[in-house]
Order: C-alpha cells, then structure tokens, then sequence
C-alpha cells in the first residue's frame, strides 16, 4: 500500500515502513536501547533525505523510551535526581545540536555531517562493543571468573568539585561530569537522530559507576526528554518532522520491541554485547563505503523555500 | 470579454492586408480539468490538451501545415544544485549553483524535432526545447543563464528529468485533422501544488504565427496535505502534537504489553 508522506515528499509502502519500524524494535527491545542509530540510517537507505530522518526518528525515540521509562518507573529503578542533573546538560545540548543542524543544512554539508558522524561514532563504539564481548566470552571459554568493575579504586572524575549525593544510586560524585555527558549526548542526538543509549550507558557504568539498577532507566528518562525536545525545535526551525513517517514507525517500533525483549532474556550478556557491537560495526562500515565510492550522481538538487 | 474578442478579431482583420499575414490564424485550447486534485494515493495522471487552428479568410491559401510547441510551467522556486568532489578520500559537496525563479515543472511538447519546426535562432527566442529555455542562475553579482552544456545546467535538468519533473517530447502532439490537434501532459507522483501556465505557439514555415495560453491548477487535498501546511505554517503547535502523539503511542504500547 503506497502512502504519501506529506514532509520526507515521497511515496511509501506503508508495509515496509512498518516492517523497519517493527524490525528495529525488535532490536532495541532485544539489546535495552533506543535504536535510533539503526533507524535514521534505513529510512536514509530507503530514500528519505537524511534532514527528515534524524527529526522524524527523534519523536519515534521519544515514544519508545516513554513506554520504557514507565516500566523503569514503576520498578522504582529512576533516579530522580541524577535524571535532572543530567537533563540540565542534555538540553542545552539539544538546543546546540539543533542549531548546528540547521546552520549546516544552509551550507550544504548536513548530510555529509551525519554521514561523518555515523561513521566516527559507529566504527568506534561497534568496534569496542565487538571486542569487548569476545574478551569476555574467551574469559569464560577459559573458566576466568569476570571480576565486577566496581573496585574502591576513585578515578580523577571523583576529584572533582560540586559533588552531590544521588541516593537512589547510592552515589556520590560531582555534578560537572554528568552535566557534560547529559550535553554531549543531547548534542549528538540532536545532530545524528538518535537517542543516544548505546553510548550513554557505558560511559555511566564505567565513567560515572551509575550502579546497574538505576542505569538504563536514567538514561532512558534524559532520552525520552530531549527527543521530545529536539522533535520541538526540529519542527519549529526545520519543518522537517514527518508525523505520518513517525507513527507508522511508532507503531511497528513499540510493537517490535516487545518481542525483542523476549528474545534478549534467552541470550547470554556477553553474546548480547558481541551482537550488538557487530550491528553497530556493521552500519558504521555501511556509512563509510558511501562516502568513499564515487556516488551515482556527483550533483543533487535541493529547493531553497522559494516560491510555494 | 467576448466585444473585446471580436473587437480584436476585426483589428487584426482590418489591419492584416497592411501587415504581414501573420495573425491571421486563431488558437482555441483547452485542457480536459483545470483543476487537479492530488490525494494520498495520487500516481500520476494525464491531463489532456486539445484545441484547433482556426483559419479566417486572410489565412494564404499556400499555408497548409502547421507546427505547435506547448510549454507546460509549474509554479516556480529557487533551486541550489551541489557538485561532490572527492576531497581527503572522501566525497564532498563543493560547488553550487543557484537557479532563481525557475519552474519547479516543466513540460516541452511538440509534433515533430524543434530543429525542424524553426531555425535555431527562433529556437532560442521562442525557448523551444530544454536547451533553450531560460534558467536564471546567480553568477557571482550577476542573473544569467548560461550555456545548454554547463555542466549545473545540464545535471539540474537531468536530475529534474529523472523524477519526471522536467520533459520533453518532440513528438506528443499529434495533429488529428491539419487543424485539430492534441496532447497529454503527464503530471507524476511528486508534482507540485500550484498554477500551471500552458503557453502554445503556432508555427509555420519556420516562423511564429500565433500563440495562445491557458493554466491549471493543482490542489492537494486530505490529511498529508493538512499535515504539510500545518507543519510549516504552525511549526510550535505541529511539534507539540507531534510529541504528545509520540507520548501517547509510548503510553499506549506500556499499558497495552504490560506484563506485570
């Protein structure tokens, strides 16, 4: 069923939208992220301009990690305080990210700014991921006890001044690195069209030691904040937000996660981790082929608000 | 309107013995809907052109066959087209054109190659094929256009040609009597809304005999049309609709596969 989308401009088959959609939730269900890397690159495989990608997955990420975070809720396992520190940050960051996208879309280079990203971003967390997951499951191959990296053992974050005490977590640790990391990731996110999850959760287990327990719903809690947020200042300054794009893949993504999370409870951590690191790997590679062979066409067209 | 036709009709009859006998035929055109209406599942359409010479007791009796160009003209926009050039290993947008002003479609018809209809030089001022309409690029401080074989010129037409936006076809109007003629306008998926302006000229042997014009329009209906003025008219409003749907499905989904 052919379907037009009123803002990407191009005609769709709903079926396959809600295929992707359903696929990536599968995904992101199955791993506990927001699965917005994978999205923004197969609507920009498929033929949506990267601009209508990255705004339309923002408020498709926001959906999702709201359902998340109400679980997470739920379960007591949000905390409060250490979500508003990093929110602090992430908004600002937003805000930066947004500005930077529209400047670049002026001067033509947005879409290489993505691509570039992806590629950075990608390789380098796919790569880690990938070779961190097969050092520990040779460590089991060979029977070695997997030490928890919780050791007493302070790094130079916890000289830091402004410290707060975030009970829920039990921690205590300065507010300046969490308002950085909330900046950073609020500023990618905005930029590449991702929540931002499958960076985030590491540096908070083993930059900030963020116990387990509070980790991934925090982090979905500043997700789902500036997503809604960066879809707001996407729609106000771009006018590049598909609303008919991101419901069908909210629908297939909410649906799909729930059969995603299922399947992630009958694979081992490590395992779970050497996948996705593969996933993230592979996109990123998907990303850098493109920029390096010749293209199809070395002109492209783009209209300039002009007349209506 | 029709006191003025006729007023007009008679000038050009008292004065066409004095002048050269060149307004001595008429052009009467129609399209089959000046309204085109592009809903959700719109995939193209054909919109039909005919019209017929009419001669008048002035019109040489030599003057037997007669050559038609139609140009078909969207509403027009401002347009950039980027150039990628390899730099540092990798492919980056580098050079740009702008193109003001020009139409966003547009469509050349005619019934037979327009080297044969008019000699270049008519060719070029009555901008008969795609290499002789007028696209306006900024130059520097200056408005031209330029050369058919620049290479933005050529790739912004062929992009365009692509996606059926931009067309020509020297071969699309058939004459079905030596005075009646007609012709299809396709008009793809990805058409713009706006007014179209059709202009069609009548030529003979070589020269501009007379030209007429008529327009369309295309209006799209529905809720993708309602979700695209929204969005770019109410762009607050649209954003917060779209977060609290976005809110709402998260909602739903966790009340709907609520395990616990």
């Amino acid at each position: 069923m052919q379907l037009f989308l009123p803002i990407a401009d191009v005609p769709v088959n709903v079926f396959l939208i809600l295929a992707m959609g359903a696929a990536v939730g599968f995904v992101s269900g199955m791993f506990g992220i927001g699965g917005g890397f994978l999205m923004t690159p197969l609507l920009i495989f498929v033929g949506i301009t990267p601009a209508v990608a990255v705004a339309s997955v923002a408020s498709h990420i926001a959906a999702s990690s709201f359902s998340g975070a109400i679980s997470y809720w739920r379960r007591r396992a949000i905390d409060p305080a250490l979500a508003l520190v990093l929110l602090s940050g992430g908004i600002v960051g937003t805000a930066l990210g947004v500005w930077t996208f529209t400047y670049l879309r002026t001067l033509g280079q947005l879409d290489l700014l993505i691509a570039l990203s992806y590629v950075v971003l990608l390789t380098a967390v796919g790569g880690l991921m990938f070779w961190e997951g097969l050092r520990a499951i040779m460590r089991v191959r060979r029977g070695v006890a997997v030490p928890m990296r919780r050791s007493g053992a302070h790094g130079w974050i916890h000289g830091l001044p402004l410290k707060m005490r975030f009970k829920r977590s039990k921690i205590y640790l300065s507010v300046i690195p969490i308002v950085v990391v909330g900046l950073i990731i609020g500023f990618i996110g905005a930029v590449m069209g991702i929540g931002g999850g499958f960076i985030l959760i590491p540096i908070m287990i083993y930059l900030l030691r963020v116990p387990t327990s509070t980790v991934i719903g925090t982090s979905m809690v500043l997700t789902l904040v500036t997503m809604v947020f960066a879809t707001m200042l996407h729609a106000v300054t771009n006018h590049l937000v598909d609303a008919v794009l991101a419901l069908i893949l909210m629908v297939g993504g909410v649906t799909g996660a729930q059969f995603g999370a299922r399947a992630g409870q009958r694979i081992r951590g490590e395992h779970l981790r050497l996948l996705l690191g593969l996933l993230i790997l592979a996109v990123g590679i998907r990303f850098a082929i493109e920029l390096v062979i010749k293209p199809d066409d070395l002109f492209t067209i783009r209209e300039i608000g002009g007349a209506e | 309107m029709i006191a003025r036709a006729v007023l007009a009709a008679g000038l050009a009859l008292a004065f066409s013995a004095a002048t050269a006998p060149a307004r001595a035929e008429r052009l009467i055109v129609s399209v089959s809907n000046h309204r085109v209406t592009v809903t959700p599942n719109y995939s193209g359409e054909e919109l039909v052109l005919f019209g017929s010479v009419e001669k008048d007791a002035s019109t040489p009796s030599t003057r037997i066959s007669y050559d038609l160009v139609v140009t078909v003209s969207g509403p027009r926009a401002d347009m950039v087209t980027r150039r990628k050039e390899r730099k540092f290993g990798i492919w980056v947008n580098t050079d740009y054109r702008e193109f003001l002003k020009v139409p966003t479609y547009l469509a050349l018809f005619s019934n037979r190659p327009f080297d044969d209809i008019a000699s270049p030089e008519v060719a070029r001022r009555q901008q008969l094929g795609l290499n002789n309409v007028l696209l306006t690029q900024r130059v520097g401080p200056d408005y031209a256009d330029v050369v058919p074989n620049d290479a933005f010129r050529s790739a912004f037409v062929r992009l365009r040609s692509e996606h059926g936006l931009y067309r020509e076809a020297t071969s699309a109007v058939t004459f079905l009597t030596p005075t009646l003629f007609r012709t299809g306008i396709p008009l793809p998926a990805e058409v713009p809304i706006g007014t179209y302006d059709v202009e069609i000229k009548l030529f003979s042997e070589g020269a501009l005999v007379t030209h007429t014009e008529t327009a369309f329009e295309i209006v799209k209906v529905g809720f993708e049309q309602f979700v695209a003025t929204s969005a770019r008219q109410n762009g607050f409003t649209y954003g917060l609709a779209t977060a609290f749907m976005a809110l709402m499905t998260g909602w739903m989904a966790s009340i709907v596969f609520r395990k616990d």
